[in-house]
């Protein structure tokens, strides 16, 4: 009996405590509107400036509260997932082009290209909004991005006496080759080590330097897979170099670029291909008087051009508040809040003002080189196409993998990539 | 006797293997934890840092809430695990005492709840809770985990009463204690390491839980800790790998704490058991 009573106690504390710690629905409080903005910035530089963007709006702007909520890249996919079906996502979410095809076609994010103000859209130029574009709408305002460029080892390249390349005269694919294999010594020391944990986007965003398209959009509207000489040049690049030259460290093909990194300070690679935000990192961790220096990624018969999926900020469809959300992206993504948000981030801003902005161009930690290659980014293939991550996962990861460890060859890599991507596409097109 | 001693050897040998394999992440963790960041760049690593720094401790609580976490996770944690063995151990009773259609239908059930993936019940899950006004909420939070851990709760519950012998409680009947004063006088006591043991399991996979608080709780200021670490982590798995060292080795003390003060409670009841029988 004793027991009855106290389970009944305990539910109805729970209850009695749940009411307490629900909070509104996100709308207005007192005539006052509250926004909910879901961050991802991580770094410590990166939240600060989020933190004191958020703060300076809501000192200048009483009506509209905006309350920051700390997410996370690890699992930021389901839980807006969730959030979304639930009715409870954030008002504005910062999240990645690349993630957003099935929110956007999903009807979860608003289209903004009526909410947003002219001066926003004519700052980001229009091959950044074709990473957010879905349909005919625009799901997400596209404002950091990243090449992948060359760390190198500046002492090293310096003594073997090599072409530093720069934006204006990048390496070709050939060149680059070559120069690993004269750069290692086939004996622990290598030209370059490829991080190639996720050996998908890699490959397909630096294969746009050569022409490499893979997704191709018939007439009918739908999309088929075929790897051609422009989608080979890459890939046959990095195999070569792992198991033919032996210029490449087969050991890290299944690392994360900051696993590499003890291998490059410690001298084993000349060159790690990373992310331009990896600086950040190397700036941290690097031992004293270590000389590093930030080069362009190889160029193919498209130059430098290569894929990038954004970080983007976007608004959810039912939020009660658009307009005002809205209101709060065009003020975060200011020339001068978006070079903030890039210098937190270690990023390139897609804005072209923000671009200009003499921070973001001096030589220290390569900063002008990531500058000089922000024309050349383009949207990351396929990121639109319906399908891709189960591509990717199934069927692309694992062939990539097989085929740079020297376990498959190209014909065998052509034909999982196409003949079995294809048949993956086809369920998402019917 | 050569024989013997050999084997008693082989056997130190692999339980030292065994602890080694256990302990070398978390001291691998406790390294890391106080190491600068030029010295997680280093090719070769050493277990002792050679400059200790306490910054990454400093650095964990000054960008995330840790201890509002750590209050939440507890809260959580000892709700859940509370409620659960409330509820749990009368009817593990009930399921041990009287074998009827109905108790081993419910046995059955209980082992298939838990072949549920996550992924399945977390939508459904989300929307009972909002209708419920439970989103966002610790509470919330606890009633999950507690139905999360019952059915293994109260499967580890029904081992442990069906050990009590049923003599003990007939010879008390004999004695003339009613039903009431049997259940709290002789089986409740030698029921205590189990009780123990299966709050701990409550309490452990509640305050090491993730998804659930992911998806459920949406303000900062409501988080739990291993929500928070994941704040660590950036884009394609590049980690602040410092103080996410240092904020999992603070997360990880409190059930290792627990588990000292109860683990005494538990074999110490064990043996006491094996002795009766």
């Amino acid at each position: 009996m004793r027991t009855k009573r106290l389970l009944a106690m305990v539910v109805a504390l729970l209850l009695m405590g749940s009411a307490a710690c629900t909070g509104g629905d996100g709308g207005s409080e007192d005539g006052r509107i509250t926004l909910r903005f879901q961050s991802l910035a991580w770094q410590e530089e990166s939240v600060d400036v989020n933190k004191e963007l958020v703060k300076e709006w809501n000192a200048t702007h009483p009506d509209v509260k905006v309350e920051y909520v700390q997410g996370s890249w690890d699992s930021v996919h389901d839980q807006l997932l969730t959030s979304f079906e639930g009715g409870e996502a954030p008002d504005i979410i910062h999240d990645a082009s690349d993630d957003l095809a099935d929110f956007a076609y999903g009807g979860y994010l608003a289209d903004l290209r009526e909410l947003l103000p002219e001066r926003l859209k004519s700052d980001i130029p229009q091959r950044s909004w074709e990473t957010v574009t879905f349909g005919d709408g625009i799901y997400g305002v596209p404002f950091l991005q990243e090449p992948r460029v060359l760390i190198a080892n500046a002492k090293w390249l310096r003594e073997s006496g090599v072409r530093i390349p720069t934006p204006e005269r990048p390496w070709s694919w050939d060149e680059f080759r070559a120069i690993t294999d004269e750069l290692g010594d086939g004996d622990g020391k290598y030209g370059v080590a490829w991080p190639l944990k996720e050996p998908v986007s890699a490959t397909l965003n630096l294969s746009l330097s050569t022409g490499g398209q893979l997704f191709h959009r018939g007439p009918d509207g739908k999309v088929r897979i075929r790897f051609e000489a422009g989608d080979q040049v890459v890939p046959r690049t990095i195999h070569d170099q792992v198991n033919t030259d032996g210029s490449a460290s087969s050991s890290t093909l299944g690392s994360g670029g900051s696993d590499t990194l003890p291998g490059f300070f410690g001298g084993k690679y000349a060159m790690v291909p990373l992310g331009f935000s990896y600086r950040q990192q190397i700036v941290q961790q690097a031992p004293k008087g270590f000389e590093w220096q930030v080069l362009p990624a190889p160029a193919g018969a498209d130059g430098l051009t290569q894929g990038v999926s954004p970080q983007t900020l976007s608004v959810a469809e039912d939020s009660p508040h658009k307009e005002e959300a809205a209101a709060f992206i065009d003020f975060l993504l200011q020339p001068r809040n978006m070079v903030r948000l890039a210098l937190g981030d270690w990023m390139l801003p897609t804005g072209t003002g923000a671009l200009r902005d003499p921070a973001l161009r001096v030589e220290e930690d390569g900063w002008a080189v990531g500058a000089g290659l922000a024309r050349y980014l383009r949207s990351a293939p396929a990121q639109s196409v319906r399908g891709y991550p189960e591509w990717k996962d199934k069927v692309a990861t694992p062939a990539f993998q097989e085929y740079y460890s020297g376990a498959i060859g190209l014909g065998e890599l052509r034909e999982r990539l196409v003949g079995d991507g294809n048949l993956v596409l086809a369920r998402y097109q019917r | 006797m050569r024989t013997r001693k050999s084997a008693r050897a082989g056997q130190y040998l692999a339980l030292l293997a065994y602890l080694v394999f256990l302990a070398f992440p978390f001291l691998w963790l406790i390294s890391t934890a106080f190491k600068p960041p030029r010295e997680l760049g280093s090719l070769h690593p050493t277990w002792i840092p050679k400059d200790p720094t306490l910054a990454n401790f400093r650095q964990a609580f000054d960008e995330q809430p840790l201890l509002d976490a750590a209050l939440n996770s507890l809260t959580a944690a000892v709700g859940a695990a509370v409620i659960a063995v409330l509820i749990a151990t009368p009817m593990a009773y009930v399921m041990a005492r009287h074998r009827t259609r109905l108790a081993r239908a419910a046995t059955g059930w209980v082992v298939v709840s838990q072949a549920f993936p996550f992924v399945l019940v977390i939508i459904p899950l989300f929307l009972v809770l909002k209708n419920l006004r439970l989103i966002n909420s610790v509470p919330g939070l606890i009633m999950v985990y507690v139905v999360w851990a019952l059915p293994f709760a109260l499967w580890m519950l029904v081992g442990y009463v069906r050990a009590v012998p049923t003599e003990l409680e007939e010879a008390a009947a004999v004695d003339g204690a009613g039903r009431l004063r049997t259940l709290v006088s002789i089986t409740a006591p030698l029921l205590a390491p189990g009780i123990v043991a299966t709050a701990l399991f409550a309490f452990i996979s509640a305050w090491n839980e993730f998804f659930f608080a992911l998806v459920l709780l949406k303000t900062p200021e409501k988080q739990t800790l291993p929500v928070v670490l994941t704040h660590f982590i950036g884009a394609e798995g590049v980690a602040d790998l410092g103080p996410l060292a240092a904020a999992a080795f603070l997360a990880t003390l409190p059930s290792l704490v627990v588990f000292a003060v109860i683990q005494k409670r538990i074999t110490g009841g064990m043996l006491a058991g094996a002795v009766k029988s």
